[in-house]
C-alpha cells in the first residue's frame, strides 16, 4: 500500500475523467436536439417559429463551443500528469486523441471567435453526424478509460 | 369511376382527355411585369386566362401580375375553399381545355428559351413529331406536362408524341431496365465499349446482346420486350410509313444523350437515324476493338430488320409476356420503362451516352448548340412528367444502387435546384386540404402509386395512404373516382394556396427597406441618382398589395432615418449619431405604407441625390445602419437592401484592409477568403429568425472584404450583386448594368418567410446544402426572402441500398408567402431511374450538373481548407472518375485519355473551372473579385453559373438567318458556339464572348469593313473607339441581326451583362484572353496538356 503520485495521478483523473463524461454525454444530447426539430412539419416551416429554432441552435452552439477548450485542456491536463508520472503506457494510450485534439483545435474555421460548432454549417448533415460520431466515440473511449485509470489506481495503491 | 386502366396510375398512360386540362387550363402565367426574360409568351392563352370566370376567392391568379384578388382571403379560407365544387365559381382548373392545341410542338419552337439548335427547324419528317415534346429538355415552357397524353387516341396526328403508349400502357412499361429489342438490356449494359459500337449503323460487332441481362433485382417485372410491336402497332398507321420502325420505338426520351445532340431536338431521333446520318460530330467509329465472338450474331439483325418490331417479337422469347402481365398494385409502376425505351436504349442511347471518346485524339468536342441536360432513362411517360431539368437536375440521371456504387464512379451525387424559377406555365391549385404523405409529409405528386381508387402509395417513403373524399373529385374533368387524373398527380411542378392551418400569423406584407451608404465616396459614385430614379420609375411595380410598406436608412459616420408618416408636408429626415448604441427614434413612422405616403416618398427619392452633395464625411458605419434596419424590420420581416460602397471602418462591424495587392498574383495561397469577423454572420442569423432578408449591392472600387460584407446576404438568402469600379462618369458599362439589374430587382416576384425542404426516397440522404440560406434542420432551409434568380445545390449520399427500387423520387417544397399576402406551396418532384452497374452510372452522367456542383464543393473547399486544396481537389475529380471508368467500365485497354460520350467534356470545364476567377492562381486578381465568383457559383442557378465557368464564344460577322429563331417577330441568329482557343480567332471576324455577367465583343484588325460600317458604324478598324460599351442602333440588316442576338441573350438572364467592345489594343483584351480557356497561359496548362496530365495520372 503506497500512496504514490502516479496513484495520486489516476485519483485526480478519475475524477476529471467522470467530468469528461458528463461533458460528452451532454454533447451528445445537445446534438439529438440539434437534429430533432418540432415534430410537426407544419409547425416546423412556421415563420413565428423561425427565431425561436435559430436562438436554439446558436445557444446550443455557443454552449458547445464553450465546452471545447475545457474539454481539450483537461484532457492535455491527463497527458501531462501521466508523463510525470511517468506512466508511459497510459501515455501513450492517451496521445492518439491528444494529437486529434489539436488537430481539431488548429483547423477550425478560421473566422475570429469561432472554435467549430459553427451554427450555420452544424445543420449539414454530414458534420451533424460526424460530431455525433466523434461524441459517441469519445464517450466509449473515457468510459473505457475510467475503468483502466479505476484499475491502475488500485494497482499503483496495493502493489507497494 | 372510371377505373379502366388504373393500374397505370400514375396517369400518363390512361390520362385521357384529362392531361390535356391540367397543363394548360390551370396555368397561371407568371410572368414578372415587365420582364419575361426566359419565358416565351404564350399569347395564346392570355384569352383563356381572362375568360376563365375568375372568382375572387381561391382562384389562379396569375403571379406576376396579378389580378386583383382579395389579397387577406388567402389565409382566412371562407367556405368556398372547401374543395373543388364543380360550381362555375371554383375557376380553379376550370380553364376550358384546350382540345386540339398540342402546345408543344409550335411554340416551343419559337420559345427563347432553348436554344434550338437549327436541326429542329429541319427535323427527320417521320420522327421529328415523335419525339417533339418527350426530350424538351430545355424547353421552359413545360410542355412536358402539357403534352396531351390523351389526344393520341383521339387524335394521333396531332399529338404526333405519345400515341400509342397509352393504350397499353401498364405492365408494360414495367422495366427499369429497357429491353433492346436485341435484348441488350440497358441498365445491365454489357461492356460499354460493345454498345457504342451499336450506334454504327451496321457496324459488325454492333449491338451487345447483352446476354447477361437482366440482373434486374426486385420486383422488376421480367423483361418484356415483346410489348414493342404489340403496343405499337395499332397506332402505327398515323405515324405513316412502318419503315422507320424503330422510332416509335425511341420516343422515350433516351437516356442522357450524348452532348453532340443539338439541345432542342431530343436526341433520340439521331439514334435512329443512325444509318442513315453520321451522326454527331466527333463520333469516331474507328477505333472500335472487335468484338468478343459472343456477342457478334446479335449484331445482324439490328443494322437490318432489328428495329422492325415484328421481327423483335419473333426473336424475343418473351414476346408475348407483357400483354397479359399486370402491374402488381404496389408494384414501382411508374420505374417501368417501355419497351420503346429498350428498343432505344440499344441502338442509340448507350452506345450515345457511352461511346468511348479518346480526349487526346477528338479535338472538337464542344458541341456547336448549348449542351441539353441529358434525359433521364425513364419510360416516356413517367420522363414527360418528369420536372424540367431547369428546375430540378440531378448530377447523375441514373442512380446507382449502393454507396459503394457510388464510390466506384468517383462521380459526386447531388442536386441543382432553381425552385422558384419564373415559369411561364405553372398549375395553381387551391385546395382546402392538401394531400400529403402521413408519415413524411410529401406532397402527393404523378409518381406515386395508386393501389386502387382509395389508396395511393407514398414513392418516397412507401407508406400507404388513404385518398381523401374530395381528392376523389376530378375538377378538370368533373368526373368523380379518378383521383390520378388530378392535376397534383399530372404535374411535376405545381403550385398550391396554403390554406390556413400553414400560418400561424397573418401572412407578412411586403416590407422593403433600402440602406444606402451616403459617404463622400459614395456620392462621389454617383449611384444615389441612379437608384433614386430606378426607384421612382419603378415604384409603383413592386410587387405588394395594400400593406406594402417601405422606409429608408442612409448611412455615413451617422445614421440618417425617414419620416415619412402620411400628413408631413415633406419627408423628415433624423440623425442618429449615437451609433454604439443604436436605437430608433420614432420607431411607427419609418416604415410608412407604400400607398398612404406615396408622395412623401417620391419627394424624398427626388431630393436624396442632392441632399448629401456636399458631404465630406468618409466614414461609413455599415454595422450600425444593419443594425437599425434590423430593428425596424424586425417586427414584421421583409427585405432589406443595402447598397455601400467602402469598406466599413467605423463602429460594430468595421472591417480592415485584408488584401495585399502584391499577392494578387502570387502562386502561393490566397488567404482571407472566409470573414474576418463573425459580426455579419451573427446579425445574418438575426435577421434570418426575424424573417428579413438582406440583399447587398456592393459599388466600390477598393478593396471592400467581400468576404465578410457577404456573410449578411448569405445566411439570410439575400443575393449579392457587385459593380467593381463603379462610376457614373467614367464606367457607363457598370451604370447600365446597374440600372437593368435595379429595375430587375425591384420588380421581380418575391416571397417572404420562405422555408424550402427537399425530401428524398427513402435511403437517400441529402447532407450538404449551397447556396443563400441557413440550414434550420436537416433538411430544412430557411429563406427569410427567395427571390426567382436564386439556385442551389445540395449534395446526397445513399445511406441504404436500394436495391428493390426502380426509381427514386426527389421532391422540393417552397412555402412562402407572396407578396399580395397568400400563403403558397410550391412543389417540385423528380423522378430518377436506378441502376445497378457502373456504365449505367455513367451512361447518365450530367456533366454540366457534376461541374456546377464540384464548382460549389470546391468553394466551400477553398474557404475551410485552401485554394491550393480546392484545386487539386478538382483536378483529382477528373482523374478519379476518368480511372474509375477505364478501369472499371472499359473491358478492352487503349491507348488515349478516354471518356464517355456523355463525360467528354468534363475535363474541358474542369480546366475551365481551374481557370475561374473564383479558382486561379498565378493571375492577379481581386480578391474581392474572386470572392464574388465563388458567391455567384453558389448562387447562380445551373444554366448561368456554367457560361461563367465556360463561356461561349461566337462569330458575329457572319450572321445569317440560316436556323435562327423566330422569337416574338424578331429574328434571333443562331451562330454556332465555338471552342474558347485562339485558333478558332481569326483577324477578319468579329467574335462576341459570352461569359454570364459580362460579354465581349472582339474585333479582328482585318475585320471585313461592312461589319465595321454596319454594326459598329465605324468607317474602319482604327476608328473604333477605345472605350465602346453599346452597339449603335443602326437601321441596317446585321446591325440589327448582331443586336436581335445579343438582346436575345440577355433577355435570358436576371442579370444584364455588360457589353464591351474591344479592340487589339484595349485593355480589355488580356481578359478577353484570359477567358479562352483551352489556350496556355504563363500560369496554367493548355487544354491539351491538361489532358496529357490527366492521363498520367491515370496510368499511374
Amino acid at each position: 500500500m503506497a500512496f504514490t503520485f502516479a496513484a495520486f495521478c489516476y485519483m485526480l483523473t478519475l475524477v476529471l475523467c467522470a467530468g469528461l463524461i458528463f461533458f460528452v454525454i451532454w454533447q451528445i444530447i445537445a446534438f439529438d436536439e440539434l437534429r430533432t426539430d418540432f415534430k410537426n412539419p407544419i409547425d416546423q416551416s412556421n415563420p413565428t417559429r423561425a427565431r425561436e429554432r435559430i436562438l436554439n441552435i446558436e445557444r446550443i452552439c455557443n454552449l458547445l463551443r464553450k465546452l471545447v477548450v475545457p474539454e481539450y485542456s483537461i484532457h492535455g491536463l491527463f497527458c501531462l500528469m501521466f508523463m510525470c508520472a511517468g506512466e508511459w503506457v497510459t501515455l501513450g494510450l492517451n496521445i492518439p486523441l491528444l494529437f486529434y485534439h489539436l488537430w481539431r483545435f488548429f483547423h477550425r474555421p478560421a473566422d475570429g471567435s469561432e472554435v467549430m460548432y459553427d451554427p450555420v454549417s452544424v445543420m449539414n448533415a454530414d458534420i451533424l453526424n460526424y460530431c455525433q460520431k466523434e461524441s459517441w466515440c469519445k464517450l466509449g473511449f473515457y468510459l473505457l478509460s475510467f475503468f483502466y485509470y479505476l484499475y491502475s489506481m488500485v494497482y499503483a495503491l496495493v502493489s507497494f | 369511376m372510371s377505373t379502366a386502366g388504373f393500374n397505370s396510375q400514375n396517369g400518363t398512360g390512361t390520362a385521357q382527355t384529362y392531361t390535356n386540362g391540367p397543363s394548360q387550363n390551370p396555368v397561371a402565367l407568371q410572368q414578372p411585369p415587365g420582364l419575361g426574360y426566359g419565358m416565351n409568351h404564350q399569347p395564346a392563352y392570355h384569352p383563356m386566362q381572362a375568360k376563365g370566370p375568375v372568382p375572387p376567392g381561391p382562384g389562379i391568379h396569375t403571379f406576376g401580375q396579378y389580378q386583383p384578388t382579395p389579397p387577406v382571403s388567402s389565409y382566412q379560407p371562407g367556405p368556398q375553399l372547401s374543395s373543388y365544387p364543380s360550381a362555375p365559381g371554383q375557376p380553379m382548373l376550370s380553364r376550358p381545355q384546350m382540345g386540339g392545341h398540342p402546345p408543344n410542338t409550335p411554340p416551343q419552337s419559337a420559345s427563347p428559351v432553348p436554344r434550338f439548335p437549327p436541326a429542329q427547324a429541319t427535323p427527320p419528317p417521320p420522327s421529328t413529331s415523335y419525339y417533339s415534346n418527350p426530350p424538351q429538355p430545355v424547353a421552359p415552357a413545360w410542355q412536358y406536362n402539357a403534352a396531351p397524353p390523351a389526344m393520341g387516341p383521339a387524335s394521333p396526328l396531332s399529338t404526333p408524341p405519345r400515341g400509342p403508349v397509352p393504350n397499353h400502357v401498364n405492365p408494360a412499361a414495367s422495366l427499369a431496365a429497357p429491353l433492346p429489342p436485341a435484348s441488350a438490356p440497358f441498365s445491365s449494359a454489357p461492356p460499354p465499349h460493345l454498345s457504342h459500337s451499336a450506334a454504327q449503323p451496321s457496324g459488325p460487332g454492333a449491338p451487345p446482346t447483352s446476354i447477361h441481362g437482366y440482373p434486374q433485382p426486385g420486383s422488376a417485372p421480367p423483361p418484356m420486350n415483346p410489348l414493342a410491336p404489340h403496343t405499337y402497332q395499332p397506332n402505327r398507321p398515323a405515324y405513316g410509313p412502318p419503315p422507320t420502325g424503330p422510332p416509335p420505338a425511341m420516343k422515350a426520351t433516351p437516356p442522357p444523350t450524348g452532348p453532340p445532340v443539338t439541345s432542342g431536338t431530343p436526341p433520340p431521333p439521331k439514334a435512329d437515324a443512325g444509318p442513315t446520318q453520321p451522326g454527331p460530330p466527333g463520333r469516331h467509329l474507328g477505333h472500335y476493338p472487335s468484338l468478343p465472338p459472343g456477342y457478334q450474331n446479335t449484331s445482324a439483325p439490328p443494322g437490318a430488320s432489328g428495329f422492325h418490331p415484328s421481327v423483335q417479337a419473333a426473336q424475343q422469347p418473351y414476346t408475348q409476356g407483357p400483354q397479359p402481365y399486370q402491374q402488381p398494385p404496389g408494384g414501382p409502376g411508374p420505374a417501368q420503362l417501355s419497351p420503346s425505351l429498350a428498343a432505344m436504349s440499344l441502338q442509340s442511347n448507350t452506345p450515345e451516352a457511352l461511346r468511348v471518346v479518346n480526349l487526346l485524339q477528338d479535338r472538337n468536342l464542344l458541341p456547336p448548340t448549348p449542351v441539353p441536360a441529358p434525359t433521364p432513362c425513364l419510360t416516356q411517360d413517367l420522363q414527360k412528367l418528369n420536372c424540367s431539368p431547369e428546375v430540378f437536375r440531378c448530377t447523375l440521371t441514373s442512380i446507382p444502387q449502393t454507396q459503394s456504387l457510388l464510390n466506384k464512379a468517383k462521380l459526386p451525387l447531388g442536386l441543382q435546384l432553381h425552385p422558384f424559377k419564373d415559369l411561364s406555365q405553372l398549375p395553381v391549385v387551391t385546395s382546402s386540404t392538401i394531400v400529403r404523405c402521413r408519415s413524411c409529409r410529401t406532397y402527393i405528386n404523378p409518381f406515386v402509386s395508386f393501389l386502387d381508387q382509395r389508396r395511393w402509395k407514398c414513392n418516397l417513403c412507401y407508406r400507404v395512404n388513404d385518398v381523401p373524399e374530395e381528392f376523389m373529385y376530378n375538377p378538370v374533368s368533373r368526373s368523380y373516382g379518378e383521383p390520378h387524373k388530378r392535376p397534383e398527380v399530372q404535374n411535376a411542378t405545381i403550385e398550391f394556396i396554403a390554406p390556413s392551418e400553414y400560418m400561424l400569423r397573418p401572412p407578412q406584407p411586403a416590407v422593403y427597406l433600402f440602406v444606402l451608404d451616403v459617404s463622400h465616396n459614395a456620392v462621389e459614385t454617383g449611384y444615389l441618382n441612379v437608384f433614386c430614379q430606378s426607384m421612382l420609375e419603378n415604384i409603383n411595380a413592386l410587387p405588394g398589395d395594400s400593406r406594402t410598406k417601405v422606409g429608408f436608412i442612409t448611412f455615413d459616420s451617422t445614421i440618417h432615418f425617414y419620416n415619412l408618416q402620411e400628413g408631413l408636408s415633406q419627408p423628415q429626415m433624423l440623425i442618429v449619431s449615437d451609433i454604439e448604441d443604436i436605437f430608433l427614434p420614432t420607431p411607427d413612422s419609418l416604415l410608412v405604407n407604400l400607398n398612404e405616403s406615396k408622395e412623401l416618398v417620391q419627394d424624398l427619392l427626388k431630393s436624396l441625390p442632392n441632399l448629401f452633395e456636399k458631404t465630406m464625411e468618409t466614414q461609413s458605419a455599415l454595422g450600425a445602419a444593419l443594425q437599425a434596419a434590423f430593428k425596424l424590420l424586425s417586427p414584421t420581416g421583409g427585405r432589406m437592401s443595402v447598397f455601400q460602397t467602402q469598406l466599413p471602418n467605423l463602429g460594430a462591424g468595421a472591417l480592415q484592409s485584408r488584401e495585399d495587392p502584391n499577392q494578387r498574383a502570387s502562386a502561393k495561397d490566397v488567404q482571407h477568403l472566409s470573414p474576418a469577423t463573425d459580426f455579419y454572420k451573427k446579425l445574418a442569423l438575426d435577421c434570418s429568425g426575424q424573417q428579413v432578408a438582406v440583399d447587398l449591392f456592393l459599388l466600390s472600387a477598393q478593396y471592400c472584404d467581400l468576404a465578410s460584407l457577404g456573410c449578411i446576404s448569405r445566411y439570410s438568402a439575400g443575393s449579392v450583386y457587385y459593380y467593381p469600379s463603379y462610376h457614373h462618369q467614367h464606367n457607363p458599362a457598370q451604370v447600365e448594368r446597374f440600372q437593368r439589374d435595379l429595375k430587375r430587382y425591384l420588380t421581380r416576384k418575391i416571397g417572404f418567410e420562405a422555408v424550402m425542404r427537399i425530401r428524398c426516397t427513402k435511403g437517400l440522404s441529402i447532407h450538404t446544402f449551397h447556396g443563400n440560406f441557413f440550414v434550420r434542420s436537416t433538411d430544412l432551409l430557411s429563406l427569410p426572402n427567395v427571390n426567382p434568380d436564386a439556385g442551389f445545390a445540395v449534395q446526397m449520399s445513399i445511406e441504404e441500398n436500394l436495391d428493390d427500387m426502380q426509381v427514386v423520387s426527389f421532391q422540393a417544397a417552397l412555402l412562402y408567402t407572396s407578396s399580395k399576402g397568400e400563403r403558397r406551396i410550391r412543389v417540385h418532384t423528380m423522378c430518377l431511374p436506378v441502376v445497378n452497374s457502373l456504365s449505367d452510372v455513367f451512361a447518365g452522367a450530367d456533366v454540366q450538373a457534376i461541374t456546377g456542383l464540384l464548382a460549389c464543393m470546391a468553394v466551400d473547399r477553398s474557404v475551410t481548407a485552401s485554394l491550393s486544396d480546392a484545386r487539386d481537389a478538382m483536378t483529382n475529380a477528373a482523374i478519379d472518375s476518368l480511372s474509375s471508368y477505364r478501369q472499371s467500365v472499359l473491358t478492352i485497354q487503349q491507348p488515349g485519355l478516354l471518356a464517355p460520350a456523355c463525360l467528354r467534356l468534363f475535363p474541358l470545364y474542369i480546366l475551365a473551372l481551374l481557370k475561374q476567377k473564383a479558382f486561379r492562381t498565378g493571375t492577379s486578381t481581386r480578391l474581392d473579385d474572386r470572392v464574388f465568383a465563388m458567391y455567384q457559383l453558389k448562387y447562380q442557378p445551373l444554366a448561368f453559373a456554367m457560361l461563367m465557368i465556360h463561356p461561349s464564344l461566337y462569330r458575329v460577322d457572319d450572321l445569317s438567318d440560316e436556323g435562327a429563331l423566330n422569337v416574338n417577330d424578331r429574328t434571333i441568329p443562331q451562330p454556332r458556339v465555338l471552342q474558347l482557343s485562339v485558333e478558332k480567332l481569326s483577324r477578319e471576324g468579329a467574335f462576341l464572348m459570352d461569359a454570364g455577367l459580362v460579354m465581349y465583343l472582339w474585333i479582328g484588325r482585318n475585320c471585313q469593313p461592312n461589319f465595321l460600317s454596319q454594326v459598329l458604324g465605324v468607317p474602319n478598324y482604327s476608328a473604333v473607339p477605345e472605350k465602346m460599351d453599346i452597339l449603335p442602333e443602326l437601321d441596317t440588316a446585321e446591325s440589327q441581326r448582331t443586336r436581335a442576338f445579343i438582346g436575345w441573350l440577355r433577355d435570358q438572364r436576371p442579370f444584364f451583362p455588360s457589353l464591351h467592345i474591344i479592340r487589339d489594343e484595349s485593355q480589355l483584351k488580356p481578359i478577353f484572353m484570359q477567358n479562352m480557356i483551352e489556350d496556355r497561359t504563363e500560369s496554367a496548362l493548355s487544354y491539351y496538356e491538361f489532358l496529357l496530365h490527366l492521363q498520367q495520372q491515370i496510368s499511374k
